[in-house]
């Protein structure tokens, strides 16, 4: 196998804390050492060698909620054409909800998408199961022979679990395999008929609102539900000042709750319908700007443990429509790492606390091994330029459907090579 | 200039200066589409008013038909039933010697959007001059006015707008009450789902009347008030010292949504009968968009009030109004480049 050094890199590893310049050798498909010391002298004879031109070089990213519409939707896109967007991200490592066309609720499902992902080679794919048959929020699925088969948590995808009583199960049960439960916390009697958030632009466009309360509601009642059950529970996507205060408190009182966000809830809000842009309809939806500094404050304090993010590609069609008519949803594999590092350039979090959120940390969330750099791990990596700016156009997008609220946004941190298991499967064309 | 003009055309003599002003481009219309009423100015509002106080001089005449868009074809294009508007359209249009196509789409509940964007384009391609357009969703109007070139009229979308109506009653309560600045107008009833309400918020602040919303409070919508309103939820002292009483059509099947438990409680709380108008201003003004809901939202005799009610003459004014809406958009617009 080939030996390939990289030199003249900035050393990144969220995980350890390492921030240095030095050299990174892959072996094949395996990180075989790095450091700032390694090959000080030169590089031996026989290594071929890239030179990172002082870049920063770090684990390529765990996005840990995507939508890939495959098997059942291929028009909005496919195994192949998320792998590619995801590369185009710098994510090497995915994790795709259960709501394809069939469920993945059924061993089958899960490793049909397990089989055609490792075939393409691009980005790693891992699957969510479903937590009920069908996503129905009636019966279980069958947890434990899709852990077995490599789910590595359980839910309803872009559905909550309503049913408090099957919630509850659902945490009992999977806390037999050690397994844990994800949320997309959202009342739906209260959500009911809503297509935007409840206030004054909802009031002044006309367009029914979801209020705040349908995810604060559903957030309090299941951290009781994880309480009285000692189930493992998650908050996906969490977008409202009040849940996140109350994950802060349930972390305070030592309950096992953990939650993430997505870049458009500490990015954008609801300013961004503007006059019934539909790509920006989101679910849970865009909520205030103060909530969107509670957010950002929640990623601060370390309420919010990780970003995903929230990938879901609609085609033109779905989108093209009066906005109450529209889906919900946008894509944002591409633009993970360049909304994410707004946090860095602000000055909110320090480089290695903004990059850990969208590697190791929700690497580690998961079981996942990938997320670090560590000798002997599969060379999964991203060379970024944390500088460069740029500015998003969803027409330039690698993905099938361009569905992205932050089209048009100017943006700084760019993906300027993606390697997996030591092949560079993205570079950046200047 | 705009000034001048309201008095003057009382006379309908008057018009053809108003036209030859109009032709010559001292007056014009400084938008390419009517989407709404939010965003106009106070002087554009004017304007239109201006122009439809004209027509409904002319209009009164016998012999009053006019040529001003003959060769122009305007296509009523109503994705929601109507019958009210879209005749008021198209004798606006007629009056106007315009040519005029009516099309009713009917609303497959699943497919709605997809009709709406190929229809726009189908009929654009048609090349009409203005396309009067109402549909059952808020934005829907001006995701269509995207997408064709010639002018688009808003005739009600969703919750959102109705400019038009806003419009005519602005002009019914200006013959009425000479101005409407520093009026003090009541909207009442079902505001949550009242895309008329929205519509006569913004205008009557645009042209600096102080407006009041009077609902349960299951029909008023989150954060209205910062849209510059008062809220009340009691009839008796909403209407107090109000100029105008504006009330809404309530659709009865808000009652089986839980917005109010029956029809008998909501008329005894919140519809208009002469008891609770004793409250407002003794020459206020009654006003209804229509159709009515009689024993519902307002008592058979109070809306036949001759002296109080001016729930006539606002049709009357609906055509005006949309002669005027016609005439000024058709003006700027030349087929091709419309937008």
């Amino acid at each position: 196998m080939s030996r390939v050094a990289y030199v003249n890199a900035r050393l990144l590893d969220p995980a350890s804390g390492l921030d240095s310049p030095g050299t990174l050798l892959c072996d094949g498909e395996l990180v075989s050492d790095f450091g700032p010391e390694l090959f000080k002298d030169g590089v031996p004879e026989g290594t071929n060698v890239v030179d990172c031109k002082g870049f920063c070089l770090m684990p390529g990213l765990v996005d840990m909620r995507v939508q890939l519409r495959e098997p059942g939707e291929e028009y909005k896109g496919t195994l192949e054409s998320a792998g590619r967007t995801a590369s185009a991200g710098g994510v090497t490592s995915m994790v795709c909800l259960p709501n394809t066309n069939p469920v993945i609720d059924d061993m089958s499902v899960l490793e049909f998408v397990a089989r055609r992902a490792r075939k393409l080679g691009l980005a790693k794919v891992h699957s969510y199961g479903a937590v009920t048959k069908g996503l129905e929020g009636k019966e279980l699925a069958e947890i434990g022979l899709l852990w077995n088969s490599g789910a590595l948590a359980f839910t309803d995808g872009i559905k909550p679990v309503s049913d408090a009583r099957i919630l509850g199960q659902a945490l009992s049960y999977a806390s037999n395999f050690g397994q844990m439960i994800i949320q997309h916390a959202e009342e739906p009697s209260l959500a009911r008929g809503g297509v935007m958030n409840s206030g004054e632009t909802a009031t002044r466009l006309g367009l029914s609102g979801i209020p705040r309360e349908a995810e604060i509601i559903m957030v309090e009642r299941d951290i009781r539900l994880a309480e009285m059950t000692r189930g493992r529970l998650h908050f996906a996507h969490l977008s409202t000042s009040d849940s996140i205060d109350v994950v802060r408190k349930a972390k305070a009182r030592g309950l096992n709750i953990t939650c993430d966000t997505a870049p458009p809830y500490f990015a954008l809000s609801e300013i961004a319908v503007g006059d019934y842009r539909t790509f920006a309809k989101l679910s849970p939806p865009l909520r205030t700007d103060s909530d969107r500094l509670a957010v950002i404050e929640g990623l601060k304090d370390g309420t919010i443990d990780t970003i995903a993010s929230d990938h879901a590609p609609h085609d033109e069609e779905s989108k093209r429509l009066p906005f109450a008519n529209a889906a919900f949803g946008g894509v944002g594999l591409e633009t993970l790492l360049a909304v994410t590092l707004e946090l860095f350039h602000n000055g909110h979090l320090d480089l290695l606390s903004t990059l850990k959120l969208i590697t190791s940390a929700p690497s580690e969330l998961l079981g996942l091994k990938a997320g670090r750099l560590k000798k002997g791990s599969p060379a999964d990596l991203t060379l970024i330029d944390i500088n460069r700016g740029w500015k998003v156009d969803a027409d330039a997008m690698q993905s099938i459907s361009k569905n992205s609220p932050f089209d048009g946004r100017p943006v700084q941190g760019s993906v300027l090579m993606t390697i997996i298991d030591g092949r560079v499967v993205f570079e950046h064309k200047a | 200039m705009v000034k001048t003009a309201t008095c003057a055309f009382r006379k309908a003599s008057l018009l053809c200066r108003f036209m030859s002003e109009f032709a010559s481009g001292k007056i014009r219309f400084p938008h390419s589409h009517l989407l709404g009423i939010e965003g106009l100015t106070s002087n554009v509002i004017s304007l239109l008013l201006d122009c439809a106080e004209n027509f409904v001089e002319h209009n009164r005449q016998t012999d009053n038909k006019l040529s001003s868009l003959s060769g122009r074809t305007i296509i009523n294009l109503f994705f929601e039933e109507s019958t009210r508007t879209r005749t008021s359209f198209e004798l606006a249009a007629k009056q106007l010697g315009a040519n005029v196509i009516n099309m009713s789409v009917a609303t497959s509940s699943v497919k709605k959007g997809e009709t709406l964007i190929d229809t726009a384009m189908t009929l654009n391609a048609m090349h009409p001059d203005v396309l009067v357009v109402r549909h059952s969703e808020s934005g829907a109007v001006k995701l269509l006015s995207e997408k064709v070139n010639c002018a688009v009229i808003n005739a009600g979308d969703g919750r959102h707008e109705h400019p038009t109506q806003a419009l005519l009653d602005a002009l019914t309560i200006r013959r009425r009450k000479g101005h409407i600045s520093g009026l003090l107008v009541a909207i009442c009833g079902d505001i949550a789902h009242s895309r008329v309400a929205r519509s006569n918020i913004h205008l009557l602040n645009a042209m600096g009347a102080q407006v009041r919303l009077i609902a349960p409070k299951t029909l008023i919508p989150s954060s209205i008030a910062k849209m510059g309103v008062e809220v009340f939820n009691n009839m008796e002292e909403g209407l107090q010292d109000c100029d105008i009483v504006m009330m809404l059509r309530l659709q009865s099947e808000r009652m089986s949504s839980g917005f109010f438990p029956s029809i008998r409680e909501y008329f005894h709380f919140f519809g208009l009968d002469y008891k609770k108008l004793a409250n407002a201003k003794d020459d206020a003004l009654i006003m209804h968009p229509g159709p009515m809901n009689r024993g519902v939202e307002i008592a058979s005799e109070v809306a036949d009030d001759l002296g109080r009610s001016a729930i006539r003459e606002q049709v009357e004014m609906g055509v005006a109004v949309r002669m005027a809406c016609l005439e000024l958009l058709t003006a700027i617009s030349t087929k091709g480049n419309g937008t």
